[in-house]
């Protein structure tokens, strides 16, 4: 339908816990896949499937360093994402911010009704 | 107990492609957050986050009752959402529909919102999850929600681009 191919992609790409895994992993650093596959526990046919929908999305790059491959966070691919649930966030937290002082209230006037002197 | 101290920030996550979790805790029984949840004149209070006045606040609490609340920015933008009530299980759990009346067709394109109280005399927890009826309906309210967050996203911008790196 109307979905936007790249944000459409990078969603699908981290709904998925594994991925999201190995995007913490990689926020941490550029790492080879044997690195992802000891610290994930997954079997090297998993990492790589997993990585290679990460880069179709441009969420991982890879940059060969003599006989190793070195996969690294691209964070501009999930920006939109990011940015999104931000201030979704921050709307929802004020929202909540607010509701601590009705609480408050509330509790106070039952503190009150109760007699408790308080 | 002192002070009105916030509990947290809330927390969102995407849990898979066509859902939204929301979370967060209060300094407060779960009775009196379902009270601040469901009684209008409480409702009008926080659901404006800060962002101008809540002008309408309705609440017909019993499955197939409807709410609508309608808020107004400082400039004047107004801003209704509307729903219906599907399961209702005092102080434990609210199953909503949610329907956001600033784009074409609102209620075909309604979430199912469940909130789920859970917590002891003092402090609650609450949970909302946002359950879209198609990832494409969640990427569009992600991609509206961009647009209008523009500027905060700008503020951002540096901010991310650390965090993510």
């Amino acid at each position: 339908m109307a979905r936007a191919a790249t944000t459409a992609d990078a969603f699908n790409a981290v709904a998925e816990p594994r991925r999201r895994q190995i995007l913490d992993v990689l926020a941490g650093g550029e790492r080879p896949v044997n690195d992802l596959v000891s610290l994930l526990g997954l079997a090297q046919p998993q990492v790589s499937k997993h990585l290679r929908v990460l880069r179709e999305v441009g969420v991982v790059d890879v940059r060969k360093d003599g006989r190793q491959r070195l996969y690294r966070l691209n964070g501009h691919a999930l920006k939109p994402i990011h940015d999104w649930v931000q201030s979704y966030e921050q709307t929802w937290s004020e929202r909540f911010d607010q509701l601590d002082v009705v609480l408050q209230e509330l509790k106070e006037k039952e503190e009150g009704d109760g007699g408790s002197g308080k | 107990m002192v002070g009105v101290a916030s509990s947290g920030t809330a927390t969102v996550t995407l849990p898979t492609e066509d859902q939204i979790l929301i979370t967060r805790e209060f300094d407060a029984p779960k009775e009196l957050v379902w009270k601040a949840w469901t009684t209008p004149e409480l409702v009008k209070q926080w659901w404006h986050a800060n962002r101008g006045e809540v002008t309408l606040a309705e609440i017909d609490l019993r499955v197939g009752g409807t709410w609508r609340y309608v808020s107004v920015t400082p400039e004047g933008f107004e801003v209704g959402f509307h729903g219906e009530y599907r399961k209702i299980e005092p102080y434990d759990r609210l199953v909503s529909t949610e329907a956001y009346e600033g784009i074409p067709n609102p209620d075909e394109n309604a979430t199912v919102n469940t909130m789920t109280l859970d917590g002891d005399n003092e402090r609650t927890t609450v949970t909302i999850l946002v359950q879209c009826p198609s990832p494409e309906v969640r990427d569009a309210m992600i991609d509206s929600g961009m647009e209008a967050g523009m500027q905060d996203a700008f503020d951002l911008m540096e901010q991310v681009a650390i965090s993510l790196r």
